[in-house]
């Protein structure tokens, strides 16, 4: 029998020849990824474990950005303790404040992830990467910590769903508004333990971007990952990052899957998740009546430089609607900066936003725009669950990097068409 | 072994956000974790809790962040084992790694309610519902994860693989 993209990456890791659905194995990785606040507890499991030495100094990426510029003092500990493991084990790849990123878009950017690599991470949304033709998955600090010291990890081989897209986007719609749409359609644990594997025609009508933002959110459907072919865009994205070999995997044309979901990509409309879960898919068209406080537009769904583009062109020349609170956040230092070459940060500070370091914070009510009891905010993130922003009795509305500036602009939520 | 408790019941899709809210992943301290337990979905969790009690909830328990500081402040709290329909798989790995008995059971998901006294045998993977007078049957873990469980954890496990090799 055939095996799934996934598969086959999973047993080359583990030096099979073939692996199956549900079969156990040891999958040696590429790379393992932790953040300031899933670092120390792996730090400390490292520690008290007592081993000495890590796997690979290299293979190690250690990212300050949740709660980073340190939020309190508590955070601040927190980042101090990852400087210190970093330093006493030399760690390449530590991004500390200055020339971190959100996680998931500064490693694809710093060429960190490449086709066919295995890569785990503490944090939920490392699936980020299955949008190169990667496997990824999010993982606790404790494996993270036993992965640091031995390389590999354990695995449970998932089967598979396959999703087969056809057609093409229209305007204003976006990678976002098919995840989203998915999610709906599949619900927060239609996929948990397996794989989502895109297919199809319509997948060369998705940049790298619109991948980035669905692959990320194939943990809200409770997938382990969420997996594109490596085509065209890929490698044309890979190409000036990666400089060692890496391999493309295909999925046999006999792999087995549990379903196929068709998606149409030009019958997706502008999608937004109401609260409390991500599946609660409705059209931004239904949300004339529900007014708004906030907008955040950034994070490791939505904060790379074509997602602020989006917003952008919304925004340009307008300005937010009274009492509405716009908090935009390039995700990597090198988006920062081409917000401000390009205009972006003009257009966004004219509209009424601030513009903000890279930073996670608002996305896991952290810090940087915390919402108050009643509020609502249209929010380009991935999670939508009762007090996730702020106080319990707030309500999070997840949509595209569009909708949400046509919201900001509208006071209420909008389909960038009624602005 | 054997844990019985009072139980502790919770709905579908209960995620880790409200398991331990991001404001409080400022610190890893397992006591400082356990204070705030529960708190955006029940408030009065952590003042009643007993050590040994049981949460039972329903499908896709842990969903969201793969933060361990959520199964760290569930067990930290004193509760002795969490039951559900099916649990989301980052939650399912940390839970093991860290020590927290789990047990997948739709039966006992849907049979037991909140108040109930439950006896857990880990050795069968029996729950008795002492209250209604009850049993279900939990699915076994895989021997792979027995194992590990059997050797301490993931860290103990590792260890204990890198001794014999």
């Amino acid at each position: 029998m055939g095996m799934t993209m996934t598969q086959k990456i999973l047993a080359r890791h583990a030096g099979l020849d073939s692996v199956r659905a549900g079969q156990l194995i040891q999958a040696k990785l590429d790379l393992v990824l932790g953040n300031d606040i899933t670092t120390p507890v792996a730090v400390n499991e490292f520690e008290a474990a007592g081993f000495d030495r890590v796997f690979d100094k290299s293979r190690i990426a250690l990212v300050m950005d949740h709660f980073a510029p340190n939020k309190d003092i508590k955070a601040a500990a927190q980042c101090k303790q990852c400087r210190a493991f970093a330093r006493r084990f030399d760690i390449d790849n530590f991004f500390d404040v200055g020339e971190m990123g959100i996680e998931h878009a500064l490693l694809p950017e710093k060429g960190l992830v490449a086709p066919g690599e295995a890569v785990i991470g503490a944090d939920s949304h490392t699936c980020t990467y299955g949008a190169l033709g990667a496997f990824s998955t999010g993982v606790g600090s404790t494996d993270m910590g036993a992965a640091m010291a031995a390389g590999q990890t354990w695995f449970k081989v998932p089967s598979a769903i396959k999703v087969n897209l056809t057609g093409r986007l229209r305007p204003f719609v976006s990678g976002k508004d098919v995840i989203l749409t998915l999610i709906g359609m599949i619900g927060v644990d239609g996929a948990r333990y397996q794989s989502l594997e895109f297919a199809g025609p319509g997948v060369a009508e998705l940049s790298i971007y619109d991948r980035l933002t669905i692959s990320n959110m194939a943990i809200e459907a409770g997938a382990k990952n969420g997996i594109f072919p490596v085509d065209e865009i890929t490698k044309a994205y890979v190409k000036d990052r990666v400089d060692r070999p890496w391999t493309a995997y295909e999925a046999d044309p006999d792999a087995e899957y549990e379903r196929v979901v068709d998606i149409d990509l030009s019958q997706v409309d502008c999608t937004v998740a109401w609260p409390h879960l991500p599946e609660n898919a409705h059209s931004a068209r239904e949300g004339k009546d529900i007014r708004i406080d906030q907008i955040v537009i950034g994070s490791c769904t939505n904060g790379q430089l074509p997602d602020l583009e989006a917003a952008a062109a919304i925004l340009r020349g307008r300005h937010l609607a009274r009492d509405v609170r716009g908090i935009v956040i390039p995700a990597t230092m090198s988006v920062y900066r081409q917000c401000m070459k390009r205009g972006l940060t003009d257009i966004f500070l004219d509209a009424g936003c601030i513009v903000s370091t890279p930073t996670c914070g608002p996305c896991l009510g952290g810090y940087m725009g915390i919402l108050a009891a009643g509020e609502r905010c249209v929010s380009t993130t991935n999670r939508n669950f009762v007090g996730r922003m702020g106080h319990v009795d707030s309500e999070v509305y997840l949509a595209s990097p569009a909708v949400a500036a046509a919201s900001g602009i509208a006071g209420h939520i909008a389909h960038p068409e009624e602005v | 072994m054997n844990v019985q408790g009072t139980v502790h019941k919770y709905g579908d899709h209960v995620d880790t956000d409200v398991i331990i809210p991001a404001r409080y992943l400022n610190t890893p301290d397992h006591k400082e974790l356990a204070a705030h337990c529960m708190e955006d979905i029940d408030k009065d969790f952590i003042h009643k809790v007993k050590p040994g009690d049981v949460m039972v909830a329903g499908v896709n328990f842990g969903c969201g962040s793969s933060r361990e500081h959520a199964p760290i402040a569930i067990k930290a709290s004193g509760v002795s084992c969490v039951i559900a329909a099916t649990f989301a798989r980052i939650f399912y790995r940390n839970a093991i790694n860290i020590g927290l008995a789990i047990l997948e059971c739709p039966a006992a998901s849907a049979g037991i309610d909140h108040g109930d006294q439950v006896s857990v045998d880990f050795d069968t993977g029996v729950i008795t519902n002492v209250t209604k007078n009850e049993t279900y049957q939990a699915e076994p873990f895989p021997p792979f994860i027995k194992d590990m469980i059997e050797k301490g954890g993931l860290m103990a496990s590792l260890k204990a693989g890198k001794a014999e090799a």
